[in-house]
C-alpha cells in the first residue's frame, strides 16, 4: 500500500489534535508515515502509533527552533526522497502552509491549501476547500508530482487505529538557506486554561457589542459554563479588549466547531470567513437586521448584557 | 535601498464573488481593488523609507489583467515611487506557484534589497506567495510580521505564531510579509493622488521575463479545480426576540441539540 507522509505539529513531544485528524485522512489514502522534528520528536511516537502511524520518522536538531521554516522544509524533502509517498499532508497553520508551499516547489509538485475534507479519487486525492468566505465549495486535485495538501483543523474525526509506529531516524542535511532567518527570542503564549481555539468543539465569541475589555468576563463565563474556547471579532481585538490570538476571521483564526455562539458581532464577510463552516451557529444581537442572523440556527434579538448572563445561569442550572 | 512591494488586484470581498466557466475567479462582475492586506505592505515600505537616512526607492509590482493598474495607482498615490505591471493573456488562471515564478523573475529584473508582501490575498487567501518567493529567490523569508524594523542591512520583526510570539532577524536581501496588525495604512492625500498620475508605470509581458506560456496560466497550473459549487444557503433558523426569557429559550435550544 502507498505511504502517506504526515507532518507532525507538536510542542516538545505533545502532539496537537490537528495532526491526529490528518492521520485519519491519511489512512483513507494509504499508510501514514509521520515526520516529527525538533525537541521531543521521539516522544510523539506512542500517540501517533495509537492513531495509525505505521512509522514515525524523527530528527532532533536545534535548527528547528532556532531558524524559521526552512529547516523543516529540508527535513520534509529528505522524508519525501526516502519514502516516495503518495501524498504529503500538513496541518494548515500559518507555518504549516509556508513549509508545505516551499516543499511543493522544491519537489516539483502542486499544492492545495486549507482542505476541509479529503477523499480518494481516480487521479489521486481529491481535496474539498471552502472559498470566498465559505460561500463556495470547490473540489480540486494536484495534477503534477506528489500532492502536497494542507488540512484545516476540525476537518476529520480523531480515530483510534493502533499501528506499529516504529521510530526511525531521518537523515537530514540542512540547506544553505536553512539558517537564513534567525529566531532570536520566543515568548510562549500564556495558557488560558481553556481549549485551543481552532480545536475546540464549542467557541463563544464577542464583538464590538461587548463594549469593553472588562465586559469580556461575561463572554468568558458563558464559555466556561460550556467548556468552550473564547474568540473575538476584529473590532473587539482592535479596540484592545481581547488578544489578537483570539481573533476569528480572515486575518485571524479560522474555526469550524460543533457550536459557535456570537455575541455582539454583526457578521461582516471577513468575520464569516473564519466561522461560516461551524456546524451549529447561534447569535445574540440587539439589531434584528444584523447579517449574522442569516447564518444562524438559533438567534436571539436582544441585549447581550441581559441574554448572555441568563443563558450562562440556565446552563449551570441544567448541568446541575 | 530598493524596496519592491508586491500587490494584488482582487475582487471586492463585499461583492458577489463567484467563478467563471473555466473555474477561475470571475473578475468581470465584481469591482476590483488593491487588496486591503497589501495596503499594509505599502504602508510599511513607506515607513521604512521615512525612517531611513538612506535613499529608498519603492517600486510596486503587480501581476494581473489591465484593470490591475488601479491597484498600482492606489499604491502610487499612497506614496510609492514607481510601478511595474506584468500583464499577459497567457497568465489567466495562474496558480500560486506560477504567480511566485512571475513575481520572482520580475523582482530580479527590477532589482531589490527588500521585497514586502501582504500576509495573504483577500481572494485566494493561501498566504504562501511570500514563502514561495523567498524559496525562488534564495533569500531569507521573514514573514507574517506584526512589527518591523529595518536597519543597517538587517530586518527584524515580531511574528505572532500559534504557540509563541517570535522575534526574527535576517540580513538583506530578504522577502518580508506583514500582517494587518503592523499598523494602519494611510489614506492617499489629494497631493498624493495628483502626483501618482505622473509616476512611471512600466508594463512587462512574459517574454520580457523569459517565461514560457506553458509555465503559467491554467494549463501550467499544478492543481486542477474539478468543481465549484455555491454552498447551499443555511436553512433559516429560529429567531426569537428577547422578552425577558431569551437566555432561557436559547439554553433550551442548546439542550435540545445536546450541547448542554
Ligand atoms: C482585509 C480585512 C480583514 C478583516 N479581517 C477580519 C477578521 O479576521 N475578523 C473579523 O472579525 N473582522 C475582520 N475584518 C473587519 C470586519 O470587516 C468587521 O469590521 C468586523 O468583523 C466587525 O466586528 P463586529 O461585528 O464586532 O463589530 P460591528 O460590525 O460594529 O458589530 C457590532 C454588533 O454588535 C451589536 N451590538 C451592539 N451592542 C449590543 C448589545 N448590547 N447587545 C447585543 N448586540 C449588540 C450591534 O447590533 C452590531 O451588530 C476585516 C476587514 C478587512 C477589510
Amino acid at each position: 500500500m502507498a505511504e502517506v507522509l504526515v507532518y507532525v505539529d507538536h510542542v516538545d513531544g505533545a502532539v496537537r489534535k490537528s495532526t491526529l485528524e490528518l492521520l485519519t485522512l491519511a489512512r483513507r489514502i494509504g499508510e501514514p508515515v509521520a515526520v516529527a522534528l525538533g525537541n521531543g520528536a521521539a516522544d510523539t511516537a506512542a500517540t501517533l502509533a495509537e492513531h495509525g502511524a505505521v512509522k514515525v520518522l524523527t530528527h532532533e536538531a536545534a535548527e528547528y527552533a532556532d531558524y524559521l521554516v526552512v529547516p523543516k522544509v529540508d527535513a520534509l524533502q529528505a522524508a519525501v526522497e526516502a519514502v516516495s509517498p503518495a501524498a504529503v499532508l500538513v496541518p494548515s497553520s500559518a507555518e504549516g502552509k509556508e513549509v508545505a508551499a516551499r516543499l511543493a516547489l522544491r519537489i516539483g509538485s502542486g499544492i492545495t491549501t486549507d482542505a476541509v475534507d479529503l477523499e480518494v479519487g481516480d487521479e489521486g486525492p481529491v481535496a474539498t476547500q471552502s472559498v470566498f468566505a465559505a460561500s463556495f465549495t470547490t473540489k480540486s486535485r494536484v495534477s503534477k508530482g506528489t500532492p502536497v495538501i494542507t488540512v484545516k483543523p476540525n476537518s476529520a474525526a480523531v480515530e483510534a487505529a493502533p499501528a506499529a509506529g516504529a521510530v526511525e531516524a531521518l537523515a537530514v542535511t540542512f540547506s544553505v538557506q536553512a539558517t537564513g532567518t534567525k529566531v532570536t527570542a520566543r515568548t510562549p503564549r500564556e495558557s488560558t486554561g481553556r481549549p485551543e481555539l481552532t480545536e475546540a468543539a464549542i467557541v463563544v465569541s464577542g464583538g464590538r457589542g461587548v463594549n469593553g475589555a472588562e465586559n469580556f468576563a461575561i463572554i468568558e463565563a458563558l464559555a466556561d459554563s460550556l467548556g468552550a474556547a473564547v474568540g473575538a471579532s476584529r473590532a473587539a481585538v482592535d479596540a484592545g479588549w481581547y488578544p489578537h490570538t483570539s481573533q476569528i476571521g480572515q486575518t485571524g483564526k479560522s474555526v469550524s466547531p460543533q457550536l459557535y455562539i456570537a455575541s455582539g458581532i454583526s457578521g461582516a464577510i471577513q468575520h464569516r470567513a473564519g466561522m461560516q463552516t461551524s456546524k451549529t451557529i447561534v447569535a445574540i444581537n440587539k439589531d434584528a437586521e444584523a447579517p449574522i442572523f442569516d447564518l444562524v440556527d438559533y438567534g436571539v434579538v436582544g441585549d447581550l448584557f441581559d441574554v448572555v448572563p441568563q443563558l450562562t445561569e440556565e446552563i449551570k442550572t441544567r448541568k446541575g | 535601498m530598493r524596496i519592491v512591494v508586491t500587490v494584488k488586484y482582487v475582487p471586492d470581498a463585499t461583492g458577489d464573488r463567484h467563478f467563471a466557466d473555466d473555474l477561475t475567479v470571475d473578475r468581470d462582475d465584481v469591482d476590483g481593488l488593491l487588496s486591503e492586506l497589501d495596503e499594509y505592505a505599502v504602508e510599511q515600505a513607506l515607513q521604512i523609507s521615512e525612517n531611513s537616512d538612506d535613499d529608498v526607492e519603492i517600486t510596486v509590482l503587480t501581476v494581473g489583467p489591465e484593470d490591475a493598474k488601479d491597484a498600482l495607482r492606489k499604491a502610487l498615490s499612497m506614496g510609492a515611487d514607481k510601478a511595474i505591471h506584468v500583464e499577459d493573456d497567457d497568465l489567466n488562471g495562474t496558480d500560486a506557484l506560477g504567480t511566485s515564478l512571475v513575481l520572482a523573475k520580475a523582482v530580479e529584473k527590477a532589482g531589490y534589497d527588500l521585497v514586502i508582501s501582504g500576509m495573504a490575498s483577500t481572494d485566494g487567501t493561501m498566504g504562501v506567495v511570500p514563502a514561495l518567493l523567498a524559496e525562488r529567490l534564495g533569500v531569507p523569508q521573514v514573514t507574517l510580521l506584526s512589527e518591523v524594523w529595518v536597519e543597517d542591512g538587517t530586518v527584524t520583526g515580531r511574528r505572532d505564531g500559534d504557540a509563541a510570539s517570535e522575534q526574527l532577524e535576517a540580513s538583506l536581501p530578504a522577502v518580508m510579509s506583514v500582517t494587518d496588525q503592523s499598523g494602519e495604512a494611510r489614506y492617499p492625500s489629494f497631493k498624493g493622488i495628483m502626483a501618482a498620475k505622473k509616476k512611471p508605470v512600466e508594463s512587462w509581458d512574459l517574454s520580457d521575463l523569459d517565461i514560457e506560456a506553458d509555465q503559467v496560466g491554467l494549463e501550467g497550473a499544478w492543481t486542477k479545480v474539478d468543481s465549484a459549487a455555491e454552498r447551499p444557503a443555511r436553512t433559516a433558523g429560529t429567531i426569537v426576540k428577547d422578552e425577558g426569557e431569551g437566555g432561557k429559550q436559547l439554553a433550551a435550544f442548546l439542550a435540545e441539540r445536546k450541547f448542554v
